[in-house]
């Protein structure tokens, strides 16, 4: 371990490192509380309706079953900020697999044995769970998730595209995804004789969870404590409290001892949220030199019958290229689904697949180089706003990744690489993530003994909070590395916003930067030793975060992308693949890479593995578990590497960073894409590019 | 750990389940044993992590599909979540906790803290437990799917990235630590 201080942007190891590979690091569900009760959630089993009756006789005849709660007898809760957490408190079925009662026993076992004897009658009503493109109930919201505007028009699209020489007019359609998190969803309740609801939560913000419980149970935020310590990834789909935390404090408060519920694998595609499916129809119109006149995308998805959430995957074509006339627009229906919710990149990965593979096609249709098209649509201002770039690195990625993956011996022909039975071939896709920052609160503390402390309710999905922020803070402070604490993951911490939207190390960081900056100013005004109880300063960036930017803020990437394609079994490959991104400063170069890798790989699951779909009939997701939902393994994933170009964006917040947790899915399922109709001339518009769906192409 | 204790924290007292079909077992586990009285249907997982507070196996679906559970059986990787903790009377169990050599990392340990070979840390504890599995195997010259097939018999098999993604493929990581974990994994085999 190194004394010296070390640069903003050393690999320094992760902090928690040692406690995760010896296993003593705890999640929420491994708290070894005396007295604790195991709980078990019963989904509806009809899509639609309302639940009529539940025998719970003999469930509770079941030997260790403690109690069974139901809509009649469950704590009742104020209306929930969320309605998706407005569990067990009415008779309604609004989809399959919304909970319709806890068991709670005295093992995992019995609470299951409960659970299944369990009779509940419904009565059923009419469902819908399929989308389609002329949906009865399709409408225009007003805003897409992020409070993106649904529909924005530039210029005069219609006229401009039928003019154009060039065109292109493409469907994609995507499946709905799962984000499947390896750690289920947990809690462990518990509440005080005093009235104290402590709950250790897997979640990726434990301030909205301590907020949104008090809101439900009624009782002040001091009289709750929400604890996310170690958090096994959410990737979306742990940024917004959900229906476990609820149920486990239930059942906590019922039962007066400590409830444990962690969902079943199979129960979270309907209780977690999940990446909408959508219906995306691009249209590109360009001059005979590649020069786009018109962009169009107009994106079809679905949402639930309680929530509105509408996937906005026509927004990052309103960033990407120029084009002086434009339509993005997003229509929803309401169907007896599960809530869609975010999963990694909501918005940009589905969205930018099908405007990367718009461009491959086009490119294909100018025989024009994939790269030299997106190099000659890279505008200098954003073409929706009109605002300046803060910085906007996409030529410098995509020459480098061109240059290292060498891309520039690569023979545009399709369908003619043949290695035996294999064909190959090679694709590029672009990427972007918008730069995102919450207002935080730190603490940073002075020990006489020259040691330092800071406090920032952050959370660490596996992203490495605790060790970038101490390396902020290291850095600011002028400090070993060593030398400075960190707490984060408890909301009795200063509060700070959830680990989502590529926000946190910019958010967190920002605020533990100006906590630090002040108690360094505070030392360096200080003549002779500390007092004992050392000094402390606190830090609230609610106003420098909301400040408006004169700048369009995002991060850019490049994927390049080899597969070989199987003409006897259909199956592809990943043979390798590359991303060069640019996203301001990177904090931690180990971390950083980590996570773009991480998402690149969720990408080529996206292309080629992971795929769910509603059955019509039972109105549940078919592919539920992680048997029939396949997450990459580790040999779908051989040669790929992540680099990053050094990039100085003033206009950031003080670290400079951009986030970096999103940005590498976005765009890799398209060169994927692309290098899957390199390799065989066939363009398939929906993914994955499974087997079943590529052999019946192979002639 | 006192070698003779047993975790006393409640969740863990072994239950007296009434007319459940229960057994009083030994099970041995990182050296030491310890005697419960189990409900037949505990898995072996849920008595680590409920009965014995060792929470290093991850639960990540309770179905054999992911490999968060992977403990060493005798030497050999297993899912824990498909095995009756009642059959496992006799066999010597290996988790994460038990890797390292007091505050000696087991050299797999460090290759992963050295790799960054995780990110959440979820599925680390089976990755882990199944990479010293892999290696054992390899030792004792087990062929996999991606073997060569005149490779020879009976003699320690090469473990090459290509070995090892075929081998470590039954434990799932959703950060995507593979091409790191190849590496740790590699470290220690060479
Ligand atoms: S928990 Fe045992 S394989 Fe997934
Ligand atoms: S490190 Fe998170 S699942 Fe592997």
């Amino acid at each position: 371990m190194s004394h010296a201080p070390q640069p903003l942007g050393a690999p320094a190891v992760r902090r928690e490192g040692r406690a995760k590979v010896t296993g003593t690091a705890r999640y929420a569900a491994e708290r070894g509380l005396p007295g604790c009760l195991y709980a078990w959630v019963v989904p509806a089993t009809v899509p639609a309706g309302r639940v009529t009756a539940v025998r719970t006789v003999d469930a509770l005849a079941q030997p260790g079953v403690h109690s069974v709660l139901t809509h009649d007898n469950a704590p009742r809760l104020h209306e929930p900020d969320d309605p998706i957490l407005a569990v067990l408190q009415d008779d309604r079925v609004p989809h399959r697999g919304w909970p319709v009662a806890l068991v709670v026993a005295d093992s995992l076992a019995s609470a299951r044995a409960g659970a299944e004897a369990l009779h509940i009658t419904y009565e059923t009503t009419e469902h819908d769970v399929v989308l389609t493109e002329d949906h009865a109930g399709l409408y225009t919201p007003e805003e897409a998730n992020g409070g993106y505007p649904a529909v924005r028009e530039r210029g005069d699209f219609d006229r401009a595209f039928a003019e154009s020489p060039v065109r292109v007019d493409v469907t994609y359609t995507l499946e709905p995804l799962h984000n499947h998190p390896m750690e289920p969803h947990a809690s462990t309740a518990r509440w005080s004789p005093e009235g104290h609801l402590t709950v250790y939560d897997s979640s990726q913000g434990a301030t909205k969870v301590r907020d949104s419980l008090a809101a439900a149970f009624g009782i002040g935020t001091d009289k709750v404590t929400a604890v996310s310590e170690h958090v096994g990834g959410g990737f979306g789909s742990k940024g917004t409290p959900r229906p476990q935390a609820v149920l486990a404090a239930m059942a906590a408060l019922h039962t007066g001892r400590p409830v444990e519920l962690a969902l079943a694998r199979r129960q979270m595609p309907a209780l977690v949220g999940h990446r909408a499916p959508t219906v995306q129809r691009v249209r590109l119109g360009a001059g005979p030199d590649g020069t786009l006149t018109s962009v169009a995308q107009e994106i079809i998805t679905h949402t639930s019958t309680i929530k509105e959430f509408v996937e906005q995957a026509a927004v990052p074509a309103r960033v990407m290229y120029g084009s002086p006339h434009s339509r993005t627009t997003h229509r929803v229906a309401a169907l007896n689904v599960p809530s869609p919710s975010w999963m990694r990149a909501p918005g940009e990965a589905p969205g930018m697949y099908a405007l990367e593979s718009a461009m491959d096609e086009l490119a294909a249709e100018l025989s024009l180089d994939p790269v030299e098209l997106r190099l000659r649509n890279d505008p200098a201002d954003e073409p929706d706003s009109g605002k300046p770039f803060s910085s906007r690195g996409l030529a410098a990625c995509l020459r480098e990744g061109a240059e290292r993956f060498g891309w520039q011996d690569r023979d545009p022909a399709p369908g003619i690489r043949r290695e035996g039975a294999l064909l190959l071939g090679t694709g590029v896709a672009s990427a972007t993530y918008p730069v995102y920052a919450s207002p935080g609160h730190a603490s940073a503390h002075a020990a006489p003994d020259g040691t330092y402390r800071i406090a920032i309710n952050a959370t660490d999905i596996g992203t490495g909070a605790r060790t970038v922020l101490a390396q902020i803070a290291a850095d600011v402070l002028g400090a070993p590395l060593d030398d400075v604490a960190i707490d984060i993951g408890d909301s009795d911490l200063p509060d700070a916003s959830l680990a989502g939207g590529s926000s946190g190390t910019a958010s967190w960081g920002w605020a533990v930067h100006k906590a630090a900056s002040g108690l360094a100013e505070r030392l360096a005004a200080h003549t002779g030793p500390l007092p004992d109880a050392g000094v402390t300063v606190t830090a609230d960036t609610t106003e420098e975060t909301a400040e408006k930017s004169p700048y369009a803020r995002h991060a850019f990437g490049a994927h390049f992308a080899e597969v070989a394609v199987d003409t006897r079994t259909g199956e592809v490959r990943m043979r390798r693949m590359l991303g060069v991104f640019a996203a301001g400063r990177i904090l931690n170069s180990r971390t950083g890479r980590s996570q773009f890798i991480g998402g690149m790989t969720m990408g080529i699951g996206m292309a080629l593995t992971e795929g769910s779909t509603l059955d019509p009939v039972f109105g549940d997701f078919v592919e539920s578990d992680l048997a029939s939902y396949h997450v990459p393994v580790c040999a779908d994933v051989a040669a790929i590497e992540a680099h990053w170009i050094d990039e100085d964006d003033p206009h950031l917040n003080p670290m400079g960073s951009k986030g970096i947790g999103e940005i590498g899915i976005v765009g890799a399922a398209a060169a994927v894409g692309n290098a899957f109709r390199h390799a065989t001339g066939v363009r398939l518009r929906t993914l994955p590019l499974t087997p079943d769906r590529v052999l019946t192409h192979l002639a | 750990m006192d070698p003779t204790s047993t975790w006393e924290g409640g969740a863990g007292e072994p239950q007296a389940p009434g007319d459940l079909p229960s057994a009083t077992l030994t099970l041995h586990i990182n050296g030491t044993e310890h005697t419960l009285t189990l409900d037949h249907r505990t898995t072996l997982l849920d008595a680590l992590r409920h009965h014995l507070d060792l929470t290093g196996a991850k639960k990540g679906c309770d179905h054999g599909q992911c490999g968060a559970c992977t403990v060493l059986v005798d030497g050999r990787r297993a899912n824990s979540c498909l095995l009756l903790a009642v059959s496992q009377e006799g066999s010597r169990i290996t988790t994460v906790e038990g890797l390292a050599d007091g505050d000696r990392l087991h050299p797999l340990q460090e290759a992963f803290l050295e790799r960054d070979a995780f990110q959440c840390g979820y599925c680390t504890p089976g990755q882990l437990c199944s990479a010293a599995g892999v290696l054992a195997e390899a030792d004792y010259g087990h062929p996999s799917h991606v073997t060569p097939h005149d490779a020879p018999v009976g003699v320690p098999a090469r473990l090459g990235p290509e070995e090892i993604r075929e081998r470590m493929s039954g434990n799932l990581c959703r950060c995507g630590a593979y091409p790191r974990i190849v590496e740790a994994v590699e470290d220690v085999a060479s």
